[in-house]
């Protein structure tokens, strides 16, 4: 890691370009860890939006006159600006809605080829059938499992899950050993939402490539803290959500591999992604537009290449440098607190963790222990996150999840962990016995 | 008192601790109710009379937050206290207390519970101004009602 974390003086001056953090909350200034669900937007998001429609707002690709074509301009500029992003090829960047939309799309898209339906010659390499297995781990958010769960119980094939140790990694002999000549697909997330740990990408993708697997990556943890370049981490789908990005909600961003999207067919069935339809029969355009069936998200759209824009400004790369310092704070300092459980404590090496930690406070639940923090202005979230399975196999229901931004400062981990310390007093529990 | 002391009031957080009625016969009917958004759960019997018109007990087994887990220990600690004075509830009864205890927390504090109906179960007033946390005062409640409703099928 090269590049400089951000100085005091940098982050206030990002600070002052989101007007939600002037607020109070409980008679407190608010301290917004909750950045993980969704992020707080930056003013030249929201006025990238406004000015869209105020200005161009009109249907892209349909219409000759002038706020049409200037409306597509933007449209297109804005997946340029994401392919950028990602160093992709623009026609490999879909807009959804978010990254559970994604997801869906492309396990939709492989049950549909599953059922004889597609592009060209390709697309019956992507069909599954009984024996076919599908992989995904232990830690997924429930939108990299259930899709995979309903696509596995429409063509037969069989789902199976890389287990997680009980420090939060993934176990890697486990995974070496299920990927087979049977798996077809292996879906899993680039970073844990529970325990902020990055997933060691190169130590399991080459074994999925070495069978012709399909390597789809949840990215919605990854895409705000580091870099994110599909092709240099050898996947071909990746999926984020815009919200989670600075960018506006009801936004996200698939890509997929080129010639996989023009081999797959459509998800959903409309206007806008066809060439010639007849009463009988539709012929579809490639990707993008294929995915992008009905009117889609302009301003959206439009808001969050702003929001990459910034992020772009910034720099992904001292983003990363200075959230991993927040990250170790994070977890020392909640690690030393009687009666604090952090799920997936491993140690992990500098960028193996993005800020974000679960803990578990003995004696209390999650939703009590949030309203504590609450009641001091202090935002998290708390609950499962999305992710039954992986607090089960924790031993918990719930947990209380601290997740960093670009406008976090040091200051504010401290009063979060000084916070959290006060939870199980204020319950009237001892540090006696507690681990 | 604080916000927040007035939500996690020490009868709230005694009941929580020290639940009231916890406990459930094979067989007997329940309704389970869970709150998804944070897995607080639970299963709720109402204990009928031989002649099938007053409540005697209110058994219950639940998990969760401690506003769910004592409202539900609250619960079934009212319906004992008024069955030991002699006044074991009604279906309607119940189900009137039922409306009430909703119209009160729904009210964004603006209507207190009657400290004369509800007995300690009227400390959960306090929650009425945490709109977040009343779908998880309501849970034993709600799986209460739903055993009337089904009664009444």
């Amino acid at each position: 890691m090269t590049a400089a974390p951000l100085t005091s003086a940098e982050i206030d001056a990002l600070r002052a370009q989101f007007p939600i953090l002037s607020r109070e909350v409980n008679g407190h200034p608010l301290v917004y860890l909750d950045s993980a669900a969704t992020a707080q937007k930056p003013r030249r998001v929201l006025e990238a939006e406004r000015s869209y429609y105020e200005h161009e707002n009109s249907a892209v690709h349909r219409g000759a006159h002038t706020l049409a074509a200037e409306a597509t301009e933007l449209y297109e500029e804005a997946r340029r600006v994401v392919a950028g992003f990602l160093a992709v090829d623009e026609r490999e960047v879909v807009f959804t809605g978010n990254a559970t939309e994604g997801l869906n799309l492309i396990a939709t898209a492989i049950g549909h080829a599953s059922t004889g339906r597609g592009a060209g010659a390709d697309f019956p390499q992507y069909a599954l059938r009984p024996g076919d297995e599908i992989l995904t781990t232990e830690v997924e958010h429930h939108a990299n499992l259930i899709p995979w769960q309903e696509l596995a119980a429409r063509t037969g094939a069989t789902l199976r899950h890389i287990p997680v140790r009980d420090d939060g990694m993934l176990d890697l002999d486990a995974a070496t050993a299920l990927i087979t000549e049977r798996t077809r697909v292996l879906a899993l997330t680039h970073v844990s939402n529970v325990t902020g740990i990055v997933t060691p990408l190169s130590a399991i993708v080459p074994h999925a490539r070495r069978v012709g697997a399909l390597v789809v990556l949840d990215a919605c943890q990854s895409a705000p803290h580091i870099e994110l370049h599909p092709r240099e981490l050898d996947v071909d789908v990746a999926v984020f959500s815009g919200h989670k990005l600075y960018g506006p909600t009801a936004i996200g961003v698939l890509y997929g591999r080129g010639d996989l999207l023009d081999a797959l067919p459509p998800h959903l069935y409309g206007g806008s992604a066809i060439t010639t339809v007849t009463l009988d029969k539709a012929h579809f355009l490639p990707a993008p537009q294929r995915f992008e069936p009905g009117t889609p998200r302009v301003a959206q759209a439009i808001g969050l290449a702003e929001a990459v824009r910034f992020v772009r400004d910034i720099g992904i790369d001292r983003i990363t440098a200075s959230e991993h310092s927040l990250a170790e704070r994070l977890i020392s300092g909640l690690s030393a607190i009687p009666g604090i459980r952090v799920l997936g404590d491993a140690a992990v090496a500098p960028g193996g963790r993005v800020a974000l930690a679960s803990v578990v406070v003995e004696g209390v639940h999650a939703h009590d222990a949030g309203q504590v923090l609450d009641d001091q202005g202090i935002a998290v979230r708390v609950g499962h996150h999305c992710a039954q399975p992986l607090h089960r196999r924790f031993g918990a229901t719930a947990s209380l999840r601290l997740s960093a931004g670009v406008h976090t400062t040091a200051d504010e981990v401290e009063r979060a962990i000084e916070a959290v310390a006060g939870i199980r007093s204020f319950f009237g529990l001892t540090d006696e016995g507690a681990a | 008192m604080s916000g927040l002391e007035s939500l996690y009031q020490q009868i709230i957080v005694d009941h929580s601790k020290h639940p009231h009625g916890v406990g459930l016969t094979q067989g007997e009917e329940t309704s389970h109710q869970l709150n998804p958004t944070c897995g607080d759960e639970i299963t709720l019997a109402l204990r009928w009379n031989d002649s099938g018109d007053r409540i005697e007990s209110i058994g219950w087994e639940g998990a969760g937050c401690s506003i769910s887990q004592a409202s539900a220990s609250l619960l079934a600690s009212l319906a004992d206290e008024d069955a030991e004075a002699g006044n074991a509830w009604t279906a309607e009864q119940l189900q009137a207390l039922i409306d009430e205890f909703r119209d009160a927390l729904r009210s964004r504090g603006a209507t207190p519970l009657d400290e004369e109906r509800f007995g300690d179960a009227a400390a959960l007033s306090g929650v009425s101004k945490f709109v977040a946390r009343v779908k998880c005062a309501m849970l034993a409640w709600v799986a209460a009602e739903d055993l009337l409703q089904r009664r009444a099928r």
